[in-house]
Formats: C-alpha cells, sequence, structure tokens
C-alpha cells in the first residue's frame, strides 16, 4: 500500500507516524512546501522572541524519517487528479498513490480591505510568514494587529519583545470576546495592556492606507480614525489550505469535506485537520477544527481507519489552552461565552488580577459542565474526569485540591475559591 | 503614549542598568589581572576590596532590570545575544575561564599575586594566610551568590525556583565556604559537609580516613557523616524527592551551574547521540571511583602487598583526570559552548548513583499533564542536562530519566503548563495519559 500524505503539519506527520507504528509495510511519503521536516508551528514565535531556533521546534531529529521509513518530499501540490490516483507538482514531478490523506492546514484569513496586499501587510501561519514579519519589521516604530484572537496577542507579543509600540483594533467590545466570558475577557484584556499594548475596541477597519502604494503606513477605521504605522498584522482567523484541489471533482466547501472517518467524497481520499470540515458536525460542535490538538486527535483516528481499523473521530471532552503574555488559560468541558438558562457559573477572581477561576454547572442537577483557569495549572485527568462521571459542584468545589498543577511551593487558590463558592451559594440540603 | 521600554518584559541588553554592570565586572576582571601582575602584593586591601566590590556592584547593576520587570518568563533575545548563544562573547569567556582553571590547577605561582590579596578575608576566617584554594572558593562563593541574585530576578515569578535558589547559596555559603574556613580556624580538619564520596572522592580513601579520625572526635564524627550521608541518606533522600535534593538544591557545582551557568543552559547538546555518549562517560567514570576506592582499601589492608603503588597511581590519575580536567577545567571552563551541566551529566559519579535510584527506585517524576503538549519544545531548549523533555511530554508519558536533576525550568518555560515536578506513589509514575476514546 502506498500512502501519500500532502502536508508536513501535525496532522500529515500524526498520520505518517501512526500508520507506521500499526503498519510496518505501508509506504508512507509526505509532501510539503513549507519545510523539509516537521517542526511546531506553535514555537513561531519563540523564534521571533530569541526564545529558541527554528532548528529547536523540530520534533524529531533529522535521522527519525529515514529510519521510520518516512519519504519527505519537498514540493508544491499544483494538481490532484483522483480519478487516476496522481498527483502534479509545480516542478514537473508526479506520484502516485493508493491511499492519499490532505492535511494541508490553513492560510491566514483576509478580509477584502483596500490595501490589503500592501508591502508590511501580513498574517502568520507558515515559516514563510515568519521570514517575511523579520523582514517587514526591521526598524520600524509603530505596529498595528487587526483582529483580536490567539495569533493577534502572540504577533503583539512578538513585536512587544523587540520594543515596537503596538496597537490592537478589536472588532467586539471587549477582548476575545466571542469565546471568553465577560470576566475573563476583561481580565485578559487589562493584563494585555498592562504590558503596553494599546487595546482598540469596538473599532473596525475601513481602509490600509499607504503613502507611496507600496508599503503600508497606516490604517483608517470605518469612524475615519487614522493611525500610522508600519506594519499591520492581520489576525482575523484562518481559512483551510485547498486552492490546488480546484480543478479536482473532490467536494469542497470552506474546507474538504469528510465524514465522521475523514473520507472525502472520492474513495481512498481522506482529509483531517485544519482543512478538512466536517459534513455534518455533531450538535454544538463546530464543523471546522482548527486546533493543534484536534489536528493531532483526528489524524491518530484517521491513521487508525487507514490501517483497517475503521474508527469514527470522537472528540472527547473539550479542552484549549493558550498564553496571553504571562497569563496561562486552560479550558476544560463547555464554557460558553454565555450560558443559556439551564446553566449556572460560578466566576472566582484574586484580587491581584492574575488568577480567575469559572465552574459551569447544570441548573437541575447540579452536575459540573466545565472549567476555566486562568493563571493556575490544573490537572486535565481529573477535570476530564469530574466532567465524564457529572459530579456536583459541590463535589468538585471541595476537591480542587486534588487536580491542583501548580508548581511546588506556588500559592495555591483552591481554599480561596471554595470559601467564596459557599458563601455566595445558597448551600442546598437533602 | 505609555512609555514601553518601562514596560517591556526582558531586560535588553541595551539596559543601562545591564551596560554599567557589564562595565563594572570586567574592570573587576581587569583588576584580577593587575594584582596578579604583582600588584596585589603591594596593595592586597585596595584590590581586595576594589575586586570583591566590582564585581559585587556589577552583578547587582547587571540584575536590577530583571526585578524592575513584569513578572513572566524573561528569554527574549537569548538567541541572538553573543554571550548565550556561542558567539564571541561566549568563546571569550570559555577561554578566560579554561584559561583560569589550567593556571589555578597547575601554575598557581603565577596567580600569586592575585592570591595575596585574598589574605586579609583568608587571616579573618581561617586564621591563616591564602592559598590558591582559598582564592578560588572565594570567587566561586562570590559567583554563586551573586548570579543567584540574578536567578531570582530572572525567575522570581516560580516560588520553587526561588526557594531552590536561595537554598544553593545557604549551602555554597555555609557549607562550602564559610564553615570548612571556621573548622581551620579551631585548628579542626578542613571539611565539606555538603559534598560526599564519590562526588568527594577522597573522603573514602583510606589517608583521609586515617586523618580524620586520629584528629579526634570531631574527625570520627566526620568520617561518620559520610557514611550516613553517601549509604543511608542518598538512598532515601532520592527514593522520596529525587536527584534534586542533592543536584540542585545542595550541591556546590549544582549551585554554580544553576547560577553562572544559567545564560548558557540552551547550549547543552540534545541529541539521541549525546544521550548515549553520556550513559557511557558518567557511568565509566562511576566504575573508575570504584575500582579506584576498593583498590585503595585492599591495598591498604594488605599493607601494600597487593597492587604496590598501582592503586595510589590510579588514585593519582583519577585525581588528575577527573578530579580537576574533567570536573573543572572541562566541567566550568565550557560552560558558555556545552551548556551549564557538562560535568554533572558527563562525568559526576555521584549524580550517576543518584540517577540510578531515580530512574529505577523513585517517588521522583515529572508528570506531564495530559495530550495538552504543543510540541513547542522550550522545555527540551532550556534543559540543561540535554534531555529532550518535549519526546516525553508531546506523547503524554511522564519524564524519568537518570540526568534529570529537578531544576524545574522546563516547567517554568513551558507556556501551557504541562510540567509538573512532584513525589507521587511510585507505582503510578510510568503510566501516559491516553485520551478517554482510545482506551
Amino acid at each position: 500500500m502506498n500512502i501519500v500524505i500532502i502536508g508536513n503539519g501535525i496532522s500529515g506527520i500524526t498520520c505518517a507516524r501512526n500508520i507506521r507504528k500499526l503498519d510496518a509495510m505501508a509506504g508512507i511519503t509526505v509532501i510539503s512546501e513549507e519545510t523539509a521536516y516537521f517542526f511546531s508551528r506553535t514555537a513561531l514565535m519563540y523564534i521571533y522572541m530569541g526564545h529558541m531556533k527554528f532548528e529547536h521546534t523540530k520534533p524529531y531529529e533529522d535521522w527519525f524519517w529515514k529510519k521510520n521509513r518516512i519519504n519527505l518530499i519537498k514540493a508544491c501540490v499544483k494538481k490532484l487528479n483522483s480519478r487516476d490516483k496522481i498527483l502534479h507538482f509545480e516542478n514537473g514531478n508526479s506520484i502516485r498513490y493508493d491511499k492519499l490523506i490532505i492535511a494541508t492546514g490553513s492560510n491566514p484569513k483576509t478580509f477584502g480591505w483596500p490595501g490589503e496586499n500592501l508591502e508590511g501587510v501580513q498574517g502568520l501561519y507558515s515559516i514563510q510568514d515568519l521570514e517575511r514579519m523579520e523582514r517587514n519589521t526591521k526598524n520600524i516604530s509603530s505596529a498595528v494587529i487587526i483582529g483580536g484572537g490567539l495569533i493577534g496577542v502572540e504577533m503583539a507579543e512578538m513585536l512587544h519583545s523587540r520594543g515596537i509600540p503596538v496597537k490592537m483594533l478589536v472588532r467586539e467590545n471587549s477582548y476575545w470576546r466571542n469565546i471568553l466570558p465577560e470576566q475573563e475577557s476583561k481580565l485578559i484584556g487589562k493584563h494585555i495592556s498592562g504590558h503596553g499594548i494599546e487595546l482598540l475596541f469596538n473599532t473596525d477597519v475601513k481602509e490600509i492606507l499607504s503613502s507611496d502604494q507600496k508599503r503600508v503606513s497606516g490604517v483608517l477605521t470605518k469612524v475615519n480614525e487614522k493611525f500610522e504605522c508600519q506594519f499591520i498584522g492581520i489576525t482575523i482567523g484562518v481559512k483551510p489550505n485547498i486552492g490546488f484541489l480546484e480543478s479536482d471533482e473532490i467536494e469542497t466547501d470552506l474546507g474538504i469535506l469528510v465524514n465522521d472517518y475523514f473520507e472525502t467524497s472520492i474513495p481512498d481520499v481522506y482529509a483531517a485537520g485544519d482543512c478538512a470540515q466536517f459534513r455534518k458536525p455533531k450538535s454544538g460542535h463546530p464543523p471546522l477544527e482548527q486546533l493543534w490538538y484536534t489536528g493531532k486527535m483526528q489524524a491518530e483516528t484517521l491513521a487508525k481507519t487507514i490501517c483497517g481499523q475503521k474508527s469514527a473521530y470522537n472528540r472527547g471532552i473539550w479542552f484549549n489552552s493558550a498564553k496571553f503574555f504571562d497569563l496561562e488559560y486552560q479550558t476544560y468541558g463547555m464554557v460558553p461565552a454565555e450560558i443559556n438558562r439551564q446553566q449556572k457559573s460560578f466566576y472566582w477572581e484574586h484580587p491581584s488580577g492574575r488568577h480567575a477561576f469559572r465552574a459551569n454547572y447544570s441548573l437541575v442537577d447540579e452536575r459540573i459542565l466545565g472549567f476555566n483557569f486562568i493563571g493556575i495549572r490544573f490537572r486535565q485527568l481529573t477535570a476530564e474526569e469530574w466532567i465524564r462521571e457529572g459530579q456536583t459542584i459541590n463535589f468538585v468545589i471541595q476537591n480542587l485540591k486534588k487536580g491542583w498543577f501548580d508548581p511546588e511551593f506556588t500559592k495555591a487558590f483552591y481554599n480561596d475559591i471554595a470559601k467564596a463558592f459557599f458563601k455566595n451559594t445558597e448551600i442546598t440540603t437533602d | 503614549m505609555k512609555d514601553i521600554s518601562l514596560s517591556l518584559t526582558t531586560p535588553s541588553a541595551g539596559s543601562p542598568f545591564q551596560k554599567a554592570g557589564a562595565a563594572l565586572t570586567s574592570c573587576g576582571i581587569l583588576c584580577c589581572i593587575i594584582a596578579t601582575f604583582g600588584f596585589g602584593n603591594n596593595y592586597p586591601f585596595t584590590f581586595f576590596f576594589l575586586i570583591i566590590g566590582l564585581f559585587i556592584a556589577g552583578g547587582l547593576l547587571y540584575s536590577i532590570p530583571y526585578f524592575t520587570a513584569k513578572n513572566g518568563l524573561k528569554n527574549d533575545g537569548i538567541m541572538q545575544n553573543s554571550l548565550s548563544s556561542k558567539g564571541a562573547i561566549a568563546w571569550g569567556i570559555a577561554i578566560l575561564m579554561t584559561g583560569f582553571y589550567i593556571i589555578l590547577y597547575w601554575f598557581p605561582s603565577y596567580l600569586e599575586g592575585l592570591i595575596r590579596t585574598m589574605n586579609p578575608l583568608s587571616l579573618l576566617l581561617r586564621g591563616k594566610s591564602a592559598d590558591q584554594w582559598f582564592l578560588y572558593g572565594t570567587f566561586y562563593t562570590l559567583a554563586v551568590l551573586i548570579m543567584s541574585i540574578r536567578f531570582i530576578g530572572k525567575y522570581k515569578f516560580s516560588r520553587y525556583q526561588v526557594i531552590r535558589t536561595i537554598s544553593v547559596m545557604f549551602f555554597q555559603l555555609g557549607f562550602a565556604f564559610l564553615l570548612p574556613a571556621f573548622l581551620l580556624k579551631l585548628n579542626q580538619p578542613e571539611f565539606y559537609f555538603s559534598y560526599f564520596w564519590p562526588l568527594k572522592y577522597s573522603y573514602f580513601f583510606p589517608n583521609d580516613f586515617d586523618y580524620l579520625i586520629k584528629s579526634g572526635n570531631l574527625g570520627v564524627f566526620m568520617v561518620f557523616w559520610g557514611l550516613v550521608m553517601t549509604f543511608i541518606a542518598t538512598p532515601i533522600l532520592t527514593y522520596n524527592f529525587g536527584k534534586r535534593w542533592y543536584c540542585s538544591w545542595v550541591c556546590g557545582c549544582g549551585a554554580l551551574a544553576e547560577t553562572l551557568g544559567d545564560p548558557y543552559r540552551q547550549n547543552s547538546d540534545k541529541s539521541l547521540k549525546a544521550w548515549k555518549i553520556e550513559r557511557w562517560i558518567v557511568h565509566s567514570v562511576l566504575a573508575f571511583v570504584i575500582l579506584t576506592t576498593a583498590m585503595l582499601w585492599l591495598n591498604s589492608w594488605k599493607s601494600g602487598t597487593i597492587f604496590g603503588n598501582a592503586s595510589g597511581l590510579l588514585s593519582q590519575w583519577y585525581g588528575f583526570l577527573i578530579g580537576s580536567v574533567f570536573s573543572g577545567v572541562i566541567g566550568t571552563g565550557f560552560y558558555p559552548i556545552m551548556g551549564s551541566r557538562v560535568w554533572c551529566r558527563f562525568g559526576c559519579p555521584m549524580a550517576a548513583i543518584l540517577g540510578l535510584i531515580q530512574r529505577f527506585k523513585s517517588k521522583f517524576r515529572i508528570t506531564t499533564n495530559g495530550g495538552q503538549c504543543i510540541s513547542c519544545g522550550n522545555c527540551s531548549t532550556y534543559c540543561e542536562m540535554g534531555i529532550d523533555v518535549r519526546a516525553y511530554a508531546q506523547k503524554g508519558e511522564n519524564i524519568i530519566r537518570a540526568s534529570c536533576v529537578g531544576c524545574g525550568v522546563c516547567s517554568s518555560v513551558c507556556p501551557r503548563g504541562v510540567l509538573k515536578l512532584e513525589n507521587l506513589e511510585e507505582e503510578s509514575r510510568f503510566i501516559p495519559y491516553i485520551r478517554h476514546e482510545n482506551k
């Protein structure tokens, strides 16, 4: 069996590794335009900030691929011909496959603002984007970030580490408000501002300006406010990188349409990671999953299917994490920006504004639904177990210590949280 | 507009404090050189205060920006900095330190001028004039203390790091500097209560035993202390807390590596090949010291009839190759190029023993928090022992490695809070995280 994987990101590589674990004989080829070897995209910001060099971001040494008989090709795929099971490269070469896995990830989303293509305007996704950012931010004196998500705050931190003043233009009225409940959003917003980033909320961009028609010189908002800058980071999300599929009959929408087995509309062609879109997403689940974690979990599931152990994807209990400057954030289970009428929410915040905790639970039976932790590290195993088993909020609050994951000697807050909870809540007696 | 220079997360190399600090430290080094060329003999007091004063003032000034900066990680620019990324400055420091060790060990007469500047302090503490080892001890302790302050500033957000660093300062200053000096003043054997066999190999050699026991009750206690620490305390403490109770909390070599060596920790080799070499060398050194000790005792027991001069010769070679060249010249001199723990990782026989216990019989582990690792690589990059921490973390496996000294920096630099050093039940430590859905 000759398996070809397009994309050497976390999804493609996880597929390759897991297929090799399950099948010693399969031929495995991974094609990438971006880099010769797998590297960790999550570490791009640390290269810019000087915490790491590119070679530190490679999770496996270069000999690993040959030893595991995973064939690596650095080339750009131009066209898929799924009828003849053949891939054509930009350099004229082509490759045949028995099974094809498309894991091409994403590209930064753009909006269509005038001036979007000026020099000094860019997103951040690939190593090439990082190299461009390195060039684009040489000797500049101010920068603007459009969009306030996770990449936005990363870019802000990167620029800040070089002493470049940053303004962040955010459409919502508070930071990452489409994901975070109000209090967390405010707390994180305050933290980011505290680092000297100018957060401008309720700000819509009208146009990106240039004084010489070549390079960016500023940005104009919908209320005709003008901000001068020599660099603009656009961080309004990502979109599946599937342009090369246009000429084929494979069904796509925003991404490549797949079922729960990551099968596309074409036999023997699969898609996983950022570029895949669920045809029928489960209720409450998004059709596109664009996280490191989901890319990895999808690929593990797909590898089983490829190797004959047909397995449907089950994302399990939701989790995610991020870091906003010094503030670590972990979330487990369902903690929506706004709760519905069947839910209750308990929020605690330390007076320093550096630690916060939220637990959402069901109004009817008080079962725990999800957690947010800010400036607190918590054991994933414990949080998941409690959510899966439907422990009551009282039990959870009384047992927080069990899941506490902060380093030894760190001041712990589980007692403060419990005190606050039992003071504010009527304890129902049987 | 806000002045962002005040809120920078990382003290930049351009900070006036750091520039001034570096300048004063360089002046201190210059004073050392001038003193070495004879002026130290003539003006010991002047040069003593100049050297010590400049080093302290330089170190403190250099550390100020770490304390005034916001909480949080301060690794910005490390890979671009010549000092920390094996640039010209790093090579310069490596040559300077290596040269100092070579002169110190084998040509101390050249340092006479510098040694004399330490006379005032030596007379005060030990009641006798300074020798090359007192000079070395003073510089060593000074380096640990000053760079500890920098380290505490850099990692002030982590109480584990702060408390651990106060511990190494305490043991270096108290147990490895002041106490041995006072013992000398009281006409007692100069004994280091924080060093044990096989790191301090001679403490189990027949000569040292004889000398200590003959020197009186305190000497007998010292022999007893050494035996208890090596054979009873070491296994018990390592079982309960891992190797770290010694290597990154007590040991003087560890103290210097964690403090003076911190700017270089990222230069350790993380490759599988380096790990293989490490295991061969460190266990060979352990075998070497056990063999040497055993032969010396056999020979002493049979009054020299078994090995003749051979065992004595072996111990001399051990002292030269391992005690001086490896632990001193290479171990410290090569900090800027090979990372801060060259000796601890490749050479220290004490670390080898602690490592074997930690790997096979201990409650210590670095727990990986479920599936949270994003494979960024900060942990591996900043592991001074060259452990590829990420290789375990991204598989949901706990990190249980003989070489881990438990410094805790991997946990401190992790941007997702994935790693936690802890002592839990021994049985559970090798169980990896598996997603519930995959069980």
